[in-house]
């Protein structure tokens, strides 16, 4: 947990152990925390209401990370109610320095800034790291990777292909 | 119920619903591995994002419709996409056309639609521009490609560029709810996005040395409910799981 992702969203300090067991279930590497997808979490009563914003609309992850939620927090005796917002709607800003890390430890390379990002995906510069060996001389396979939040790169100097997570602003 | 902004959205909704379908279909027989994944990638957007509208839609008609049978049990009259998003997949360079001549259209839309006075669409409208742009890049990359790249592969798209030109005027074309929705400063007034489009679109066309057609004839009647021959048969694949077994989910 970092100050940015505590000061975009509003998160009561005593129900962040629970979310933080969460993870994304096509990242298990990242919690929804360091994903910064829960948007507001407050224990009202005896109620715990809960906020998520997807990373894409069609993220399939959602239904899931709703139904983990609802788990995490029956197991410590919360009840608890989830709503889907759009708006604000997210970005990769949002994604923790750990998100980050654990990220590229994964395999994934970090989102570049906005205007890297485009220089990458639409001029062919060099800018992504390869995950596996450092390089930086690494091509763009596709837009679309393994999943929508993805582009697929390839390291021309190790010849290993790794996903990168797009920025999204 | 407020039936015209019920229309309205499903005006703008059930052209991702369709060509959501048709990308669908070409899970799994994509040209290449990494086309067949950002093609179906590109349909869960849309997909993601018809959720959000029908959701809404299903909320302002506040009776037993949901995004389910919204989606699925309309029969084909009731259905108002625009005649593009429903034309087969004839070889990739029709779906790079299709992909493209409506990305471009869907991008300058979704621009207009954040600052429409309906909360929910302000919020969709917000969300969805971010993937489209997305999609935008991926088409035009690809027509330029194409275009600029062997003799065969420009015949091949200047071919279903020529073929798919006759349905980009209805894009622009303004049924009574998109009246009524515009005044309301709900809607956004299409007509005004026409000479941009077809600029954007022949800046593209030209940077890969294809030809801007010149055609005087367009089709128009999907936004009525009155399809192309090709509509029949993605409502029988879209709509027959929940026809056979009605209510039935994974």
């Amino acid at each position: 947990m970092n100050d940015l992702m505590i000061e975009h969203a509003d998160i009561d300090t005593e129900l962040i152990p629970i979310l933080d067991q969460v993870s994304d279930p096509e990242i298990p590497v990242l919690t929804i925390l360091d994903m910064g997808v829960v948007r507001y979490a407050k224990l009202v009563d005896d109620l715990v209401l809960i906020k998520i914003t997807p990373t894409y609309s069609g993220c399939p992850a959602m239904d899931v990370i709703g139904d983990d939620i609802t788990t995490a927090f029956k197991k410590a005796g919360y009840k608890v109610n989830i709503d889907l917002i759009l708006t604000p709607a997210w970005t990769t800003d949002w994604i923790s320095e750990e998100g980050r890390k654990a990220l590229e430890d994964y395999g994934i390379a970090a989102p570049l800034e906005a205007g890297a990002d485009k220089d990458v995906l639409l001029n062919g510069k060099q800018l992504v790291k390869c995950t596996n060996c450092g390089s930086q001389n690494t091509k763009l396979v596709s837009q679309f990777g393994s999943t929508a939040c993805k582009a697929l790169f390839k390291c021309e100097d190790c010849q290993e292909p790794f996903d990168y997570f797009k920025c999204l602003k | 119920m407020n039936t015209n902004l019920y229309n309205y959205i499903l005006g703008i909704a059930d052209n991702s619903l369709i060509l959501g379908q048709r990308l669908g279909e070409l899970c799994g027989h994509g040209p290449t591995l990494e086309t067949d994944i950002a093609l179906t990638n590109i349909s869960l957007d849309l997909f993601g994002q018809v959720r959000s509208y029908y959701q809404y839609a299903a909320k302002i008609a506040g009776d037993d419709r949901n995004e389910d049978t919204i989606a699925m049990m309309r029969p084909e009259r009731e259905y108002v996409n625009v005649l593009l998003v429903e034309q087969p997949n004839t070889d990739f360079a029709y779906t790079i056309a299709r992909q493209f001549l409506f990305d471009m259209y869907h991008f300058m839309f979704l621009k207009e639609l954040q600052n429409s006075n309906d909360e929910t669409l302000e919020a969709i409208a917000k969300k969805s521009i971010k993937e489209v742009s997305y999609h935008l890049r991926f088409s035009s990359d690809w027509v330029k490609r194409l275009g600029d790249g062997t003799e065969e592969s420009n015949k091949r798209i200047q071919n279903a560029i020529n073929d798919l030109w006759a349905y980009t005027d209805e894009l622009f074309y303004q049924t009574e709810a998109d009246e009524v929705m515009i005044v309301e400063g709900i809607g956004v007034d299409v007509s005004k996005l026409k000479e941009q489009y077809y600029k954007q679109v022949s800046e593209v066309l030209n940077e890969a040395t294809l030809e801007v057609p010149d055609l005087k004839y367009f089709q128009k009647g999907g936004k009525q409910g009155i399809h192309t021959e090709h509509m029949g048969y993605i409502l029988a694949e879209l709509q027959y799981m929940q026809r056979a077994y009605p209510n039935m989910s994974w």
